[in-house]
């Protein structure tokens, strides 16, 4: 049962095959068994799951199942507020956080009638491309638990692949949906800017952060998003754009679509292997009637460096909240205020954090305040323009997700500046609002590898369709089924 | 800009974040190569460039200025570390 893709589900349910409550049952003992194995959960909410399941079932028996969604169970990232729930992101800050209220992101889930099995573990406040920086411990690669998943949302990629969920939510600042998906061979979305609501998303870097799907099929995302996606008068940043039915264009025709290859992605610093499979796969959509084309995007170096200004500053603001007052954490005996707020951030936030919180305090100090944020929203806009001339002459921009396969525990978390480079192809999705997807495209030595599709603003439904054409042609996507216990 | 372990404690008081004495050789190492890393930017020509704030340069919405939050008080405070007749406690700050 755990092998179904979420539209499986839907389909199974539909024919009463098996009830919510059946499935819901079997996915929460697959994660008792297994996931002391991966750590890919910080809360399993078994009795909400169950409770959820059963009102789910009822409703499909009376004929009151408003939605498709009612009855499928997923999974949180722990960084979308959960009413009732300890919403930790990650962090010994927020360990004792009971949210009281929900994340639009999660109303909107419930009102569709889905399961929450559980919150997933992440790198502590997103900050982290291997996991390996959440309070609860690092979680572990399904395909080899002596790797990384990724990060940020790690615990979500993983606990997708090792057919703990079939689908989770997750969030992404610089790549952590993209990433830790190309690691876990799994299919992640991060659409534009805007698209999912924010509020009651814990924020990491507010201009950048969005939320997404991380499954395992193109069709499974285009349903979760589906789910997701909309405006939402709480997040003043959520656009008001009508939200398409995803899964109406997956079966388009690819005849004539217009495919960019960057030449900064393609070129001799690419791992030889990741482009090897990414050639198998611009042949697989040119035989389904793309054209492909090289472009440029000749900023796409300064995107590291502008992202390591930018990200940092508004950190520094976002986490100035957690001062031990209202909610989190607090310092035992602080002998006055400076001491309490001092001590409480100090005793609670892990290194890559409290490295963040420096860098970007100091980047928006009295005297650098235009030599770094200043300069980096000049820079950022140059990269987004180069987005801009790029649509222009094509619909879709494929290139890698990440540097290489995962890699092993340890192996890049002593030095700050490799563990940032892994999301050297992903950050200026982030930096220029667009919508970004990873999706599996070959194995390199045992591990996924991921291919990176970047679209036109509110083009989700192309990057989808591109994607689905390809998984209906090639495998690769169900090779995570065969590898999970 | 080379920065040095007086400049992080500077920036760790203004950031209200205590770092141990352990921990500050190597936040003041990776900060310096962070620096570097970032100071790529300085020699890109960004003349006339406008910085950029929001990914689609949408401006703020606005809505009527009426009540609409409930007021949640006793269930926030449910989750705070002190609270007394409704109001959250810190260390006394005046003497």
């Amino acid at each position: 049962m755990h092998h179904n893709s979420i539209a499986d589900i839907i389909r199974g349910l539909n024919a009463k095959d098996f009830s919510s409550k059946e499935l819901t049952i079997h996915l929460l003992n697959r994660i008792e068994q297994y996931d002391s194995q991966y750590n890919s959960f910080i809360t399993v909410t078994r009795e909400q799951a169950l409770a959820a399941a059963e009102a789910a079932d009822k409703l499909r028996m009376q004929g009151n199942d408003n939605h498709l969604f009612c009855g499928v169970p997923i999974a949180h990232k722990d960084i979308f507020c959960t009413e009732g729930i300890r919403t930790s992101c990650g962090s010994k800050m927020l360990d004792n956080f009971i949210s009281p209220y929900d994340a639009s992101v999660v109303t909107r889930f419930k009102q569709a009638g889905a399961v929450l099995l559980g919150k997933t573990n992440m790198d502590e406040f997103a900050m982290g491309s291997s996991n390996e920086n959440s309070y609860y411990g690092p979680v572990k690669n399904p395909w080899d638990t002596t790797r990384v998943p990724g990060g940020s949302s790690g615990g979500s990629a993983a606990a997708v692949a090792a057919l703990l969920t079939p689908g989770a939510t997750a969030t992404d600042t610089g790549g952590s949906i993209r990433q830790p998906a190309a690691l876990c061979g799994v299919t992640g979305l991060k659409p534009t800017y805007g698209r999912v609501s924010r509020f009651g998303m814990i924020a990491f870097a507010s201009s950048l952060d969005q939320g997404g799907p991380i499954t395992r099929s193109a069709e499974d995302a285009a349903i979760m998003l589906g789910v997701m996606a909309g405006y939402d008068p709480k997040d003043s940043t959520s656009i008001n754009e009508p939200v398409p039915d995803y899964t109406a264009t997956l079966t388009d025709s690819l005849q004539g679509l217009k495919i960019g290859l960057p030449n900064e992605y393609f070129s001799k610093a690419l791992n030889p292997e990741i482009e090897s499979a990414l050639q198998l796969a611009i042949k697989e959509f040119e035989t389904m009637g793309a054209k492909v084309q090289p472009i440029g995007l000749p900023h796409t170096d300064l995107a590291v460096p502008a992202y390591y200004v930018i990200a940092p500053a508004e950190c520094s603001a976002n986490l100035s909240r957690y001062d031990g007052v209202r909610y989190g954490y607090r310092c035992s005996e602080p002998k006055n205020l400076e001491d309490l707020y001092t001590r409480s951030r100090g005793e609670a936030f892990g290194i890559e954090v409290k490295r963040r919180i420096l860098v970007g305090t100091y980047a928006l100090s009295a005297g650098y305040y235009d030599a770094y944020y200043s300069k980096a929203q000049k820079i950022r806009r140059l990269i987004k323009q180069d987005f801009v001339e790029a649509f222009k002459s094509v619909d879709i921009i494929l290139g890698p997700t990440a540097p290489s396969p995962a890699f092993s525990i340890n192996a890049k978390n002593k030095d700050p500046i490799e563990m940032y480079l892994e999301d050297i192809y992903t950050i200026s999705a982030n930096l220029a609002g667009l919508p970004g997807m990873s999706i599996p495209v070959g194995i390199v030595n045992n591990m996924p590898i991921g291919m990176q599709l970047i679209g036109n603003y509110f083009q989700e439904s192309q990057l989808l369709n591109a994607a689905h054409q390809f998984q209906l042609a090639t495998d690769w996507h169900l090779k995570t089924t065969q590898i999970a216990a | 800009m080379a920065i040095n372990r007086s400049d992080i404690e500077k920036i760790a008081v203004l950031a209200r974040l205590s770092i141990s004495d352990s921990e500050l050789p190597e936040v003041t190492e990776s900060i310096a190569n962070i620096l570097t890393l970032v100071d790529k930017l300085q020699a890109v020509n960004t003349d006339g460039i406008e910085p950029m704030a929001h990914p689609t340069d949408a401006t703020q919405p606005l809505r009527s200025d009426i009540v609409t939050e409930q007021n949640l008080r006793d269930t926030f405070q449910q989750i705070a570390p002190a609270t007394e007749n409704g109001l959250y406690l810190v260390p006394k700050v005046i003497e």
